[in-house]
């Protein structure tokens, strides 16, 4: 049993050293002409609407129309 | 729905500034940066003109073709963001931007430090969570998310700017040009007292 400590703590000194050779690139991956940023959620994901598309597309719509003063006043 | 777009009435903009100061305000915008501002022409002269200028959000816009890093974007509803991690500073988008929109915030450093780039994001956040801590610290408020519009437009004390579905805002516009005219009778005594009624005098 005695005879395998030093194997075993030499594999684990090699799995250690070893494991600076795993490094991931840090440079961006860079496509001309592709955004290479974070991926944005849509607006109507999330808190409010839930993924509810048409109600968000309500919602906008009337607020849009809510800047014709014209139709407030008539 | 669309694209969102600005549009500015210069017949009705009277430079009172208060879409910039929303703006601001909304997104706690730093000293330095105005993402929104009202530019004159002919100031003091009769018949000035004033309009209110932010990022137009190009349908082919410059800043995205020039890039280096490629984080700027542009969603489905035509509004042009970036993500602020992948920024560098270099001030492309700024030269290559007709309208001046980008802007970089000095720092506390010496004059020529470019801090991470800042511009109108039509209100609608950016690469975060929507509503999130992270989104309105680096982005500022998404009110889009919340189904609103940008503030500076629906704050507009004449409604001189509009703003959202590109079809809606010109319609709006296509009806109050139609009402008022154009030339004279768009601004002047007529305009703000009414025509003289037949058999007044």
């Amino acid at each position: 049993m005695k005879a395998r400590i030093p194997y075993v703590i030499a594999a684990v000194c090699a799995a250690t050293l070893l494991a600076g050779c795993g490094e991931r690139p840090q440079v961006g991956k860079l496509e001309q002409g592709r955004y290479a940023g974070k991926a944005d959620t849509r607006p109507w994901e999330g808190g409010t609407f839930k993924g509810d598309k048409g109600a968000w597309e309500q919602a906008e719509r009337n607020r849009v129309r809510a800047q014709n003063e014209y139709k407030r006043v008539e | 729905m669309a694209r969102m777009k600005f549009l500015c009435d210069a017949e009705r903009c009277i430079e009172c500034n208060s879409c910039v100061t929303a703006c601001k305000n909304e997104h706690e915008v730093p000293w330095g940066v105005n993402r929104r501002r009202v530019v004159t022409i002919n100031d003091g002269v009769p018949g000035e003109r004033s309009m209110s200028v932010a990022c137009m959000h190009c349908s082919d816009a410059p800043c995205i073709a020039v890039c280096p890093t490629n984080v700027i974007y542009q969603t489905e509803e035509g509004v042009v963001l970036h993500d602020k991690d992948g920024c560098i500073g270099c001030g492309y988008c700024f030269y290559a931007c007709p309208f001046g929109a980008p802007q970089f915030p000095n720092g506390p450093a010496a004059f020529g430090a470019r801090g991470k780039m800042d511009k109108c994001t039509f209100c609608a956040g950016g690469p975060e969570e929507n509503g999130s801590q992270a989104e309105l610290e680096k982005y500022g408020r998404n009110r889009l998310a919340e189904g609103k519009l940008p503030l500076c437009a629906e704050m507009c004390s004449t409604k001189a700017l509009l703003g959202g579905d590109a079809t809606e805002i010109s319609d709006i516009f296509r009806d109050r040009v139609l009402r008022r005219g154009k030339g004279v009778e768009a601004w002047g005594w007529m305009t703000a007292y009414g025509k003289e009624k037949e058999g007044a005098k």
